[in-house]
């Protein structure tokens, strides 16, 4: 067995609403959308007309600096409407699916006869290729582009995030048949990191053609961006790719069956959640077609609703779409109310990971964290306590101040190239100035990207 | 609790643009943030935040002051029996203490938040919390004869030399507090050395008792009295002249169990500097060329503002090395170079002040090689990925 990496540093946040391990089919939602913000960067060129019919895996638009990368549908029916936002930016590409899914044929040629060339076109072709990102940067993995390596993350860490064992089973041979289409494209290898206690699956324990990490540790522990740091850190100059573990099993079914089956699992998590499970769903789905009659109505208290986890997802309403990436979605209650004097009083029902609250004598306790962010901003005063929670070698605040004067030469020296805004995410939660730093951190790696690319 | 924001939201609009008290707005604006945590919620990046805040570092370094502030008040009237030979019981010590301590308290308060209220009107910011502690700090660290005038002054220098002029709290290369005291220190000598340390004022039929000096332990040791020096008991406990708040090593102690506890003092700090003060302590006992270096090395810990400064004045986040490795070579500098001080210099008795000072100019300095450090790590990093794999 190949050694433990364990990762000291880092936090987990006891959030109540964790998913109980039974998974549903809910009807078909009504509406399913596409959101062209999901992918950082890239500028969407539509190419159908409203009104449009659509099968599951034709093209719905492409990006306009690289237009080799083309975003499918995810079901069949019509595309109906097209919803912009502020500048007229293209927020949604909404879709009134069929009953039944019809997919559109990529052909099933075998992966050993095909080319690394003819399995970058066919993932192009399908519109999977955008499930395959990149780091530095993080952004979609640029087409014709070799990587040092690949990596997946078969575990996650973040708040109340889904179990990749119960997500995985019964997808095993995709998932294999994921993981080595994805070895062809790379003459380094596959890393798949998995943990050292709680994986058990053998599609994971088990994958062949793949290097295998075993970790132990707090989040961010299962963030691909902390495993590469671990494994096999970048330097400058090179690019290694990252792919979700469902993500890889859309790509095994694209190579077994010749479609795109957008179908995953989604974990329905958070305080605000009567009854938390994981529901199969596929991409872009409206998120009230599974949370129906399951969320607390209590008066006074607004739920919000987050496509992915508390720390980096994305803020959606009730009738908000699943975001790409994402295979959870949490419901956390909005805290838009002021409290007496509650920096001062002894806050029972208030986590924090200093020891200035109670929380810290009730290790066992989980909570029903808020939307509250307690203060206004103030410039960095506390230090030491950003490493406590970035295990990197990386000195983050350091780094957040090379951004902030956007002195690159400074922020390649600190090491931004290994950095994503989700590394940094907990380190924005701890921070007593509340200074937004996942934004600061995609802002430098903006400038980074228009600098070297 | 609902009355009481109903209140504040009907004053609000007088204070909001428009308003009559327009340019009140950020001084509204703290009132009002320090009563209610707002209702503001997350719009961008991690939707839950962690509860602690800035006012909540603060008020713990508040609350792990209270034990030295209220042992200084009683240790005030304490001293003063013991100079007019008189003894009055702990209660109306403390009285006294209180009744002379207090005044000290609100000038440098009223003075020092007064500055930040208006700087935040000028800048259009929202009042920082970390005058709260400064605030304390001063009257701390001063003898309890200062003039309350001179507070005023020296607080209002440190605020905006110290802190403003540098773009506030977060900002300051100097620790205000200690800014404040070397104010006073070399611009009113005469006020803060010599027979300065007690309340001497004496009511009619009243006198000093025979052979009082009011000299600080580290006075007599300066000019060579090891035979007077308090016994170290006395020295620990804190029942000896000195500064406010900075005598008692036990309430220093005990404020330093809540810093640490709560996460809220870096701990780092506080033992690099007691490190360093022994380190030098039993260096010069080794080579004891005069009587000061012979005394024994734990004697400079619980003289003078020794045990204070270390554990509420290196660890200023924002004025101390803000890196892990930077945190033990800020320390034991400042601790070496105290004791250094203290034995080497007659010119100045105490040397936690100076040496901390120096150590927050030089802070950056430490902090820059151990960036550098991280930094070539990354390059050889890279130098070996690029080196030819040898067959």
């Amino acid at each position: 067995m190949s050694k433990i990496v364990r990762i000291k540093r880092g936090l987990d946040i006891p959030l109540l609403g964790e998913a109980e391990k039974i998974l549903q089919t809910p009807p078909r939602a009504t509406e399913y959308a596409v959101k062209p913000t999901d992918f950082h960067g890239l500028f969407p060129k539509m190419l159908l007309e409203e009104g449009s019919r659509v099968m599951a895996g034709t093209p719905l638009f492409f990006d306009k600096y690289n237009e080799k990368i083309i975003v499918t549908s995810p079901v069949s029916g019509t595309y109906t409407q097209l919803v912009r936002g502020p500048k007229r930016r293209i927020m949604e590409v909404r879709i009134t699916p069929d009953a039944e899914d019809e997919y559109l044929d990529f052909g099933t040629r075998p992966l050993a006869e095909m080319s690394p060339e003819q399995i970058t076109d066919k993932l192009l072709t399908s519109g999977l290729w955008p499930c395959i990102r990149q780091r530095p940067y993080s952004v979609i993995a640029k087409p014709g582009e070799t990587p040092r390596d690949i990596f997946v993350s078969a575990f996650k860490t973040a708040p109340l995030s889904p179990d990749m064992d119960f997500v995985v089973n019964g997808q095993e041979a995709f998932f294999q048949k994921g993981l080595e289409a994805l070895a062809r494209l790379t003459p380094g290898d596959v890393h798949l990191g998995v943990d050292a206690v709680n994986t058990t699956s053998a599609a994971f324990t088990g994958a062949k053609g793949v290097k295998l990490h075993r970790f132990r540790g707090p989040h961010p522990a299962g963030n691909a961006g902390i495993q590469i740091h671990h494994i096999k850190p970048i330097n400058k100059d090179e690019i290694v790719w990252y792919v979700e573990v469902q993500d890889v099993i859309q790509i095994g079914r694209l190579f077994e069956k010749g479609i795109y089956d957008a179908s995953k699992v989604v974990a329905l998590t958070g305080p605000e959640v009567v009854n938390p499970r994981y529901y199969k769903v596929n991409k872009g789905a409206r998120v009230s077609s599974f949370m129906q009659n399951n969320i607390r109505s209590k008066e006074g208290v607004t739920p919000r609703f987050i496509s992915g986890d508390v720390l980096s997802g994305e803020k959606i309403g009730m009738e908000g779409f699943l975001g790409f990436y994402d295979d959870q979605v949490t419901v956390i209650p909005e805290g838009d109310k002021p409290e007496l004097l509650g920096w001062l009083i002894p806050g029972l029902n208030k986590f924090s990971v200093s020891r200035t609250f109670p929380s810290f004598l009730m290790p066992w306790k989980k909570y029903r964290l808020d939307t509250n962010i307690r203060s206004g901003e103030r410039p960095f005063v506390i230090t030491g306590l950003y490493e406590k929670v970035l295990p990197m070698d990386i000195l983050p605040m350091q780094l957040i101040k090379a951004i902030m004067i956007e002195d690159i030469d400074m922020m390649e020296k600190l090491g931004i190239f290994e950095v994503a805004p989700e590394d940094f995410a907990l380190c924005e939660y701890v921070c007593p100035s509340k200074i937004e730093m996942q934004t600061i951190v995609r802002h430098g790696l903006d400038i980074m990207q228009k600098e070297f690319a | 609790m609902k009355a009481l924001h109903d209140i504040v939201e009907k004053l609000k609009p007088h204070f909001e643009k428009g308003g009559r008290f327009e340019k009140f707005y950020r001084s509204f604006e703290a009132f009002e943030t320090f009563l209610f945590v707002q209702g503001n919620v997350t719009r961008r990046g991690s939707h839950i935040r962690d509860a602690m805040d800035m006012k909540r570092t603060m008020v713990h370094v508040v609350i792990a002051l209270v034990p030295a502030m209220l042992f200084g008040m009683w240790n005030v009237g304490a001293q003063h029996d013991q100079a007019i030979g008189v003894e009055t019981g702990w209660f109306d010590q403390f009285l006294f203490g209180l009744v002379r301590v207090l005044p000290l308290i609100v000038v440098s308060y009223v003075s020092g938040l007064a500055v930040e209220f208006l700087f935040a009107s000028i800048r259009n910011h929202e009042v920082n919390e970390g005058f709260l502690v400064t605030g304390l700090l001063i009257p701390l660290i001063i003898p309890v004869t200062t003039p309350l005038w001179m507070v005023a002054v020296a607080t209002v220098f440190a605020v905006i030399i110290g802190k403003e002029v540098f773009g506030g709290t977060g900002m300051n290369i100097l620790n205000p507090a200690l800014l404040a005291r070397a104010f006073l220190f070399f611009a009113y000598p005469s006020y803060l050395s010599g027979e300065v340390w007690i309340d001497t004022t004496l009511q009619e039929g009243q006198q000093l008792v025979d052979g009082f000096s009011g000299a600080t332990p580290l006075a007599m040791l300066t000019l060579g009295e090891v035979v007077n020096l308090p016994p170290p008991g006395d020295m620990f406990l804190g029942t000896i002249p000195g500064s406010i708040g900075e005598t008692s090593t036990l309430a220093v102690l005990l404020g330093a169990l809540i810093l640490v506890a709560t996460g809220v003092g870096s701990l780092r700090i506080m033992l690099s500097v007691v490190l360093g003060g022994l380190l030098m302590g039993t260096l010069f006992n080794l080579l004891a060329v005069n009587v000061y270096m012979e005394i024994p090395p734990y004697y400079h810990l619980i003289m003078g503002g020794f045990a204070f400064g270390a554990v509420f004045m290196a660890t200023d986040p924002v004025s101390a090395a803000q890196t892990g490795t930077g945190k033990y070579v800020y320390g034991v500098l400042i601790g070496v170079i105290t004791v250094l001080i203290r034995v080497l210099n007659p010119a100045f008795p105490e040397g936690m002040m100076l040496a901390i000072l120096l150590m927050n100019v030089f802070a950056p300095l430490i902090d820059h090689y151990v960036v550098q450090a991280n930094i070539r790590r990354r390059l050889r990093r890279l130098g070996r990925a690029r080196a030819p794999i040898k067959t």
